[in-house]
């Protein structure tokens, strides 16, 4: 059978997003941001959205996520994203709004706009990839970053009496009355890229019927900035950051309910 | 002996930092200065002299953990690169306001916003003219090799000391990454609790002794009389600092027919350019601000009576060249200045320079004398 | 003396440390210094190169657009580079990936085999020291002692047992670099 032949629509096994963009990603091989820009892509696909969404980029490695989803964006100042969101949602009402925002950038120094954001109850979606680690600076402790952790910042690993504790904030802003529907999701395997992209779309469909704030946290690895192969970069995060970041949605409600007891 | 080593600019804002009896530092990551929290935190100067280092939530957080520690009379210091330096403005403000002596380095990358990480000295105007609100001014030191990010250090902490006022470096990704040879200086032990209060006693906020009334470190005063007395008090402090404090370095000036005005990086290359200029036969000079605030004006407004043109040269679209012209208004003089500089991260080449000082000056060139405006 | 020179690859070809070593041998031999590197995410297995300024007085500009010598590692360092070297300068080279090789005809021509040497050598690692070598062979501006104490200085102490290899590596560089154009 000649090449040709093959090449038909109708022998077509996969195809990419026609919302992805196709040119060139920056990201390191390995990497988790490419996997949920795919998720993001598929669904603005799938539930036709395109042309109504605003897509809040942050300071992080993701800032060029604005080359690779095909939608409009604003590429906010490191950590404002949510109040960006703010704006272009408060005004836009009609409009499908999210932020897409790493762990230095929403847990660091955007805590305060995203807390607050998030206690409105602004009809957003937040996806927030927690991978544990500055990547774009070259790898600098997060606030997430896991008790002894060695980061160019922690070089003998985090230490808690000089650092901190890893901090849950998806745990904290589920206490926030304003958000609907908060989960922590993974990407690091088939399975849990099929369960995140159900999250996400049940999220994208909780800001379309206007019930609040909706919260994706995915548990993503950076395994340049943990100095590991890809696939050790997984398995790491499976062994290490999912025990003290379990996956599975914390909250699930009508914006303004009480947490449901789990 | 003293001990050399080659090491980046920004490795050396950390080592200078611990030697020099510092107590504490606040930063946040931000390219391309990260090597200096990066080389504290592998120093971990708190087994060896006691500093403290700390990784900030975030520039704001950052230049208020500064504003703390500064006002009970404790050397501190933070870094950070133009984007964070921003966000610190409102911060520095305050440390102003309420005197606090302190020391900021800004490793200037290209913006405006979020720009690029390359180097640039589009900061000037931010640094010698406040950048937050109210009438303050910064002492502004500008190094030119790595040794003067060395050296700068202990006398950005000195000044700020003397005057009670806030310090910073300016400077940028070049020098921030550039590896030189670098004499570093000896360990001076940093001061105890007695020193402090025997020192700054008088105003720091160090625990309420029976023999002395409370420390209240504050920028806020409601009365605009004494409001208006404490700016004027802050006025004379940088009156003084202009009459007492201004730092430059006059190079090959004596003869010269053209003066290049440039700082930091930009003196760097300009330097060659002089050496490039007078090779063809042209009569150049430079001068090299050390301190940007308080500006070297006397010394312009000499060169302006002898000399038929000035060229400033920046990383930037012409901020330091306004400050020449003014000192060469007050001067009286007519002599025409001119600006020559790029943007976004990139450095001119000493060769550009050149082509530029012809091309600006060409009518005083062919004619050899100075043309008025 | 001044000797301005590029140094350009390959991140990971061990351009910046080779750059490094030189300088501190610099140091070692009383002469001033300036090491300027590129950098940005482009380091991330891009291209990556650095500007090595020695000299026996105050150094100038650590921008320079002629450069006495040129150590070129790749194809588009050589592109990009080649045209920047001062008539009568020096280029070194690794023909290893080279299409097009260097076609002045108004500079010193040099190249070393050092990616095939250093595999056989048994360690591709000392790739950057084979190079180091040549080029102290057709610039030998600094004595192969200084050098060691370059080494010495530049590396941390738990990889000094590597000296001895590192300069044995140098030395083979000398013996094996080859003349192309010399004028
Ligand atoms: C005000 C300000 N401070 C610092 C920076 C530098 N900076 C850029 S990205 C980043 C951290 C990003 O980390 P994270 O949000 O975890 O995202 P990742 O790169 O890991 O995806 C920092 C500190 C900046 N751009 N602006």
């Amino acid at each position: 059978m000649e090449l040709k032949d093959l090449i038909k629509p109708e022998n077509l096994v996969y195809d990419k997003s026609k919302v992805q963009r196709d040119v060139y990603m920056h990201y390191c091989p390995g990497c988790s941001h490419g996997v949920v820009h795919k998720i993001l892509s598929e669904l603005i696909e799938e539930l036709d959205i395109q042309d109504k969404t605003i897509g809040i980029a942050p300071v992080g490695c993701a800032v060029f996520a604005y080359n690779y989803i095909d939608v409009d964006w604003q590429e906010a100042a490191h950590g404002r994203a949510p109040a960006v969101a703010t704006g272009v949602a408060r005004l836009n009402p009609e409009k499908f709004v999210f932020t897409y925002q790493g762990d230095g950038d929403l847990a660091s120094i955007g805590s305060a706009e995203i807390m607050h954001a998030c206690n409105r109850g602004e009809n957003i979606l937040v996806i927030f990839i927690n991978n544990g680690i500055y990547g774009m600076t070259g790898g600098q402790m997060a606030p997430t970053t896991l008790e002894g952790m060695v980061t160019s910042t922690t070089p003998s690993g985090r230490n808690t009496d000089l650092n901190g504790y890893p901090m849950k904030i998806t745990n904290l802003i589920a206490e926030l009355p304003g958000t609907s529907y908060v989960t922590r999701q993974a990407v690091h395997t088939a399975a849990a890229v099929r369960k995140c992209k159900r999250s996400v779309k049940k999220a994208i469909q909780n800001v379309l019927d206007k019930k609040g704030t909706s919260f994706v946290e995915v548990v993503s690895t950076c395994n340049s900035g943990w100095k590991m192969t890809p696939d050790g970069a997984n398995k790491w995060m499976a062994e290490n950051m999912l025990p003290y970041y379990p996956l599975g949605d914390l909250k699930d409600s009508i914006k303004g309910e009480p947490i449901s007891e789990n | 002996m003293a001990e050399i080593r080659l090491m980046k600019g920004n490795e050396v804002l950390a080592e200078a930092a611990i030697r020099c009896g510092c107590d504490g530092y606040f930063g946040y990551p931000i390219t391309p200065q990260s090597e200096v929290m990066e080389t504290l935190m592998a120093r971990e100067p708190w087994n060896e002299t006691g500093m403290v280092v700390l990784q900030a939530e975030s520039e704001v957080a950052a230049i208020n953990m500064l504003y703390g520690a500064a006002g009970t009379g404790k050397k501190s210091m933070t870094s950070s690169s133009s984007p964070g330096i921003s966000l610190m403005s409102e911060g520095l403000s305050y440390i102003a306001g309420a005197e606090l002596p302190c020391l900021v380095v800004n490793v200037q990358r290209g913006g405006p916003g979020l720009g690029t990480i390359q180097p640039s000295q589009a900061d000037y105007f931010q640094a010698v003219k406040g950048g937050g609100h109210g009438d303050y001014k910064l002492i502004v030191l500008a190094p030119s090799s790595v040794q003067e990010m060395n050296d700068f250090v202990d006398l950005g902490f000195e000044l700020a000391f003397k005057y009670r006022n806030p310090a910073m470096i300016l400077t940028d990704g070049a020098l921030g990454q550039m590896m030189e040879k670098v004499e570093l200086a000896e360990f001076k032990p940093r001061w105890t609790e007695e020193e402090i209060e025997n020192k700054f006693g008088v105003w720091a906020s160090t625990g309420k002794k029976t023999n002395r009334d409370r420390n209240v470190v504050t920028s806020l005063v409601m009365d605009s009389e004494e409001m208006e007395q404490n700016n004027l008090r802050f006025q004379e402090k940088y009156k003084k600092m202009e009459e007492e404090e201004v730092r430059y370095e006059a190079i090959q000036c004596e003869d010269a027919d053209f003066i290049i005005v440039a700082f930091g990086t930009c003196s760097r290359v300009c330097l060659k350019s002089v050496e490039l200029a007078r090779a063809k036969g042209l009569k150049v000079g430079l001068l090299r601000p050390i301190t940007l605030f308080p500006f070297p004006n006397k010394i312009i407004k000499e060169l302006a009576r002898k000399s038929k043109g000035f060229l400033s040269v920046e990383m930037s679209a012409g901020q330091m060249v306004e400050d020449i012209k003014l000192a060469v208004y007050e001067a009286g003089s007519t002599v025409r200045v001119n600006y020559y500089g790029r943007m976004g991260g990139i450095i001119p080449t000493p060769e550009e320079v050149v082509d530029a000082l012809e091309d600006k000056f060409s009518w005083e060139i062919s004619y050899g004398v100075k043309r008025s405006y | 003396m001044t000797e301005e020179m590029i140094i350009a690859g390959f991140g990971g070809q061990g351009v910046l440390s080779m750059g490094k070593i030189l300088a501190y041998s610099g140091i070692m031999e009383d002469k001033e210094v300036t090491w300027f590197p590129s950098y940005g995410p482009e380091m991330r297995g891009g291209t990556a190169n650095v500007t090595v300024i020695l000299s026996d007085t105050r150094i100038s500009s650590p921008i320079v657009k002629h450069f006495d010598t040129a150590i070129i590692l790749n194809q588009q360092s050589l592109d990009k580079f080649q045209d920047s070297v001062k008539p009568g300068g020096t280029l070194l080279y690794d023909p290893n990936g080279i299409i097009h090789p260097p076609e002045r005809t108004d500079i010193n021509i040099y190249k070393v085999d050092a990616t095939v040497t250093a595999v056989e050598m048994g360690n591709p690692k000392v790739f950057n020291m084979i190079v180091f070598g040549s080029y102290l062979k057709v610039r030998p501006i600094l004595t192969l002692d200084n050098v060691e104490k370059g080494l010495e200085k530049s590396l941390p102490v738990r990889y000094h047992k590597l000296i001895p290899l590192n300069i044995q590596a140098i030395k083979k560089g000398q013996e094996i670099v080859e003349s192309v154009l010399e004028v």
